[in-house]
């Protein structure tokens, strides 16, 4: 048992409450957590600000597992704290009919601080709205532009986290987001152009944007004259950003053990060192790389961050975990079980998801492209077991090995199956995406990163625009 | 409470407004054939919204012991607000909307373990390796708005709902299927047996596999129902968001009263309706609700506006304005209801040489949805051949405008359907889709 003295005399805010609200039930296994949050948005549309608003949020949840069968209940207010661990319980015995396997995690006592940089709640409200007040006039002051469509935002999560094992966690997690976006329009003709950034702890990370953001508005403009794409099979090359959403989307969530671990024909095809590519590919999760979106000390189920390797050498050699999806697969529990707030559950989620970078550089995977599209930045992505798309926020065709004109952003289509053997590139300039959210089972946006280097796909589906 | 912050708000500000609510949920999920999860889920809050000095102040919370601090939270907020274009409206009259039903609150869990297990079962009987998922539940809410012009509005609205998936794995081929409905009745074997059939269906339609043929728009796309909400509404919905005509990114900016569709296409966002998903006696900041056209016979009608939205435009609130809990209002649809043609769905399909049918797509949204276009991988649609359903079709991406393809309906259904509880569509014929598929 690790135990945080500056936590034990200090904090432990309900450490006495979720012991005794836990104490004498015979469920299996139960859990309480607590959550409070603060947050401040701001949001622009048009020419002027839409929303300044300060929100706050305080609930918790109890959740209990029986004979394999599990209970949840949520609440806003204390009241009748005991009446609900009783209903979880209940809800669990009336599930139950086999048996509770949970992986098996020591019971850790700690106070984790939140992983500041530059503090967004020591900056005045009034300082983050001439910041980006300052953004918005910089999108307007670029030629053409019709509307912009701007947010900041920054939050507070502090968890209280206890279970019948004896764990007891508080955490905090402070986030900044920033989205930045501009639109140019020619009669019915809408185009847009933006980016999305964020950081953990880090207030710095939405200065110093200006040539960014008038960058992003003149792509906005660029593309009314920009020419639509036919849909069909290219060579594509993603940048680090794009590519990132990639591995999230193409990969990532087909790791998640919740997938697999109550479905055998799944588990018949994804199993340990079934092989999806080339020696190249290398693919790791995991929140205990610090300082990113995704990372953590420790996940909703009180579980310690890892650092997953998914793939090594085009191999399967990994999977994300709750404690239970862990037991029931017979492998280790990875703190992937996350929860988007205290109204929901923990799920398997991925936390900061990695292309390991190779040798190539953008150069050598430009070589010998006769007609491709270089994609970059992203728009979205989404997955359904081995099919996922993802949309570029930029494309440009590439002839002869040299990347040219800007076309309109295109969407990307694949298939677990075949899309991974037609990876042939992988750079060697890693870079990270922080500005997503991940999406599953109605818990969005979770705060995720992800990561590659520049890879190269062959006989990749476009969309047409 | 909410009496006492609006006074202490109102004392402080030129206006004020109180929103509150309070919901009570219980589900039942299945997952993998089995019952896995029972979850209570109780919820309060409370947000003030204040306008001083011309300008909006917003502040929300779900911590009772702190709802004291609004007042001064929207304080210190207001000066930095948004310009306000509007002004908390007085009460008025409501019209009655059937949206309770006190049997919802009143379904045993066990009735609800048996529904999922029954459906589970029937499905299992015909398909046996299906893996098949479920959820079932009902909740309660109650919303309250109160305003410093004297508006103090309750209503009540109570939602059952069901959903069911399946899952086929053959090879590395896999098949995700589902259906769902919800409404504030309690319902019961003719709408399950409806879900059952969706799933049925898309079941038997799959059960081959088909290669769409990539065109340029000139082969026919049917969109069944679901096909239509997948695709259409939501780059559609765009256009008539208030948000986005006032702030000139809506393509319909100057064309309100135009023709901009084919005449057979009529819609219309009407909260009125009983037992819809959706429905209520009035928006979120107390304007009465009203059946609106959207599009009536081709014809764009108006744009969704809430209160600021239509002081930016200079016009009046349709009743539409839509919040969470910690967010501010903004324009949104309630029900969508479209209307039915003359053809019979079989006949349709019966009726095409070489075309695809649409149900569900992955990835819709993420393009340039303002403009009204959509693209996206069909993750749900099937080949016809010669007015018959050959297969499934995979690693196709359809693309499109929603008026362009509008503007080119060749057919459309004599039966509009529920989506969920919150959408009623007939099935529509069009071209003008762009097919883009992998070749083998």
């Amino acid at each position: 048992m690790t135990v945080n003295q500056k936590g034990l005399g200090i904090f432990v805010k309900y450490r006495d409450l979720i012991e005794n609200a836990l104490n004498g039930h015979d469920a299996d296994y139960s859990e309480i957590r607590i959550e409070e949050t603060d947050n401040s948005r701001l949001v622009y549309r048009g020419k002027s600000l839409d929303t300044i608003a300060q929100t706050s949020g305080f609930g918790g949840n109890v959740r209990a597992v029986t004979k394999g069968g599990w209970g949840f209940a949520s609440f806003n207010s204390f009241e009748e704290l005991g009446a609900k661990v009783a209903d979880a319980i209940a809800q669990s015995k009336a599930v139950g009919g086999s048996k509770t396997e949970l992986g098996e995690v020591e019971p850790h006592v700690e106070v984790v601080p939140a992983h500041i940089v530059h503090d967004p709640a020591e900056i005045s409200l009034d300082e983050k709205k001439r910041q980006m007040d300052h953004y918005n006039d910089l999108v307007w002051s670029v030629d053409g532009i019709n509307s912009a469509d701007i947010i900041y935002g920054d939050t507070s999560r502090k968890t209280f986290f206890g279970n019948s094992d004896g764990s007891y966690i508080e955490q905090e997690q402070v986030h900044v987001i920033s989205r930045i976006s501009a639109q140019a329009r020619n009669g019915g003709d809408v185009q847009q152009a933006g980016f999305s950034l964020g950081s953990q702890g880090d207030y710095d990370l939405i200065r110093g944007l200006d040539e960014q953001v008038i960058d992003a508005a003149k792509r906005a403009v660029v593309l009314l004259d920009a020419k639509s794409l036919e849909g069909g099979e290219r060579t594509v090359i993603l940048d680090p950003v794009l590519a990132g959403v990639f591995v999230h989307e193409a990969f990532g969530h087909l790791s998640e053990g919740d997938n697999v671990y109550e479905n055998d024909k799944l588990k018949e095809i994804m199993y340990m060192g079934r092989k999806f590519g080339g020696k190249h590919l290398n693919f790791t999760d995991g929140a205990a790389i610090p300082g990113l979106r995704g990372s953590f000390k420790y996940d909703d189920e009180g579980t310690p961050a890892t650092r997953t390797p998914l793939v090594r050498d085009g191999e399967l050699v990994g999977r994300l975990h709750s404690r239970e999806t862990a037991a029931k697969l017979g492998e280790k529990p990875t703190g992937n079980a996350r929860a988007i707030g205290y109204n929901f559950p923990p799920i398997v989620r991925m936390t900061n998801t990695i292309i390991e970078q190779g040798e190539a550089t953008l150069e050598d995977m430009l070589e010998g492209v006769e007609d491709g599209v270089y994609v970059r930045n992203w728009y979205g992505g989404m997955t359904q077991h081995e099919m996922f798309t993802f949309s570029s926020g930029e494309a440009y065709m590439i002839r002869n090995g040299e990347i040219q004109e800007a076309v309109r952003p295109v969407m990307l289509t694949g298939n677990l199956f075949g899309t991974l053997k037609n990876l042939d590139g992988v750079g060697n300039d890693l870079g990270m995406n922080q500005g997503g959210g991940c999406g599953k089972g109605g818990q969005s946006p979770l705060p995720v990163s992800n990561g590659s280097p520049h890879i190269r796909i062959r006989n990749c589906l476009i969309s047409g625009a | 409470m909410s009496e006492s912050l609006l006074n202490a708000a109102a004392a402080k500000f030129d206006q004020a407004e109180v929103y509150r609510v309070e919901s009570e949920s219980h589900q039942v999920s299945f997952e993998s054939n089995r019952l896995k999860e029972i979850m209570r889920r109780d919820t309060s809050g409370v947000a003030l919204r204040v306008i001083d000095d011309g300008r909006i102040g917003f502040s929300s919370t779900t911590d009772a012991g702190r709802e004291a601090e609004l007042v001064d939270r929207v304080a210190s907020l207001v000066p930095f607000g948004s310009e306000a274009s509007f002004e908390f409206p007085e009460p008025s009259g409501y019209p009655t909307v059937d949206i309770v039903d006190p049997a919802v609150a009143h379904v045993a869990q066990q009735s609800m373990i048996d529904t999922g297990q029954g459906l589970i079962e029937r499905l299992l009987d015909e398909w046996p390796d299906l893996l098949c998922d479920a959820r079932i539940g009902w909740s309660t809410g109650r919303g309250r708005i109160m305003n410093s012009a004297g508006i103090d509005a309750e209503y009540e609205q109570t939602s059952y709902y069901c959903s069911l998936g399946a899952q086929l794995i053959r090879g590395t081929d896999m098949l995700n299927v589902w259906a769902g409905f919800g409404s504030s009745h309690l319902f019961g074997e003719a709408e399950l047996d409806r879900l059952l059939q969706t799933v049925r269906r898309s079941l038997r339609w799959s059960k081959e596999t088909a290669l769409a043929t990539a065109n340029t728009g000139d082969l026919p796309v049917i969109f069944t129902p679901r096909g239509v909400g997948a695709t259409l509404l939501h780059p559609l919905m765009s256009g008539f968001n208030g948000k986005n005509v006032a702030n000139g990114s809506s393509p319909l900016g100057d064309r309100w009263g135009e023709n901009i569709v084919d005449e057979r296409v009529s819609i219309y966002d009407d909260p009125l309706i009983a037992g819809a998903s959706g429905s209520r006696p009035f928006d979120d900041e107390g304007v009465a609700s009203r059946r609106h056209a959207l599009i009536d016979k081709g014809i764009a009608g108006g744009p969704l506006l809430d209160l600021q939205t239509a002081g930016q435009l200079g016009k009046t609130s349709t009743g539409a304005a839509g919040r969470g809990l910690a967010s501010t209002p903004s324009p949104s649809s309630s029900v969508i209801d479209i209307a039915a043609g003359d053809t019979h769905f079989e006949d349709m399909i019966s009726g095409v040489k070489e075309g695809l049918v649409i149900e569900e797509l992955l990835g819709a949204g993420q393009g340039n949805e303002l403009g009204g276009d959509f693209r996206a991988n069909v993750s749900l649609g099937y080949k016809i051949e010669h007015g018959e359903i050959v297969g499934r079709v995979k690693d196709t991406m359809i693309s499109g405008n929603a008026y362009k393809v509008l503007s080119q309906v060749e057919q459309v259904s004599d039966s509009a359907e529920w989506v969920f509880g919150s959408m009623r569509s007939p099935a529509i014929q069009c071209l003008g889709v762009e097919v883009a598929a992998k070749d083998e």
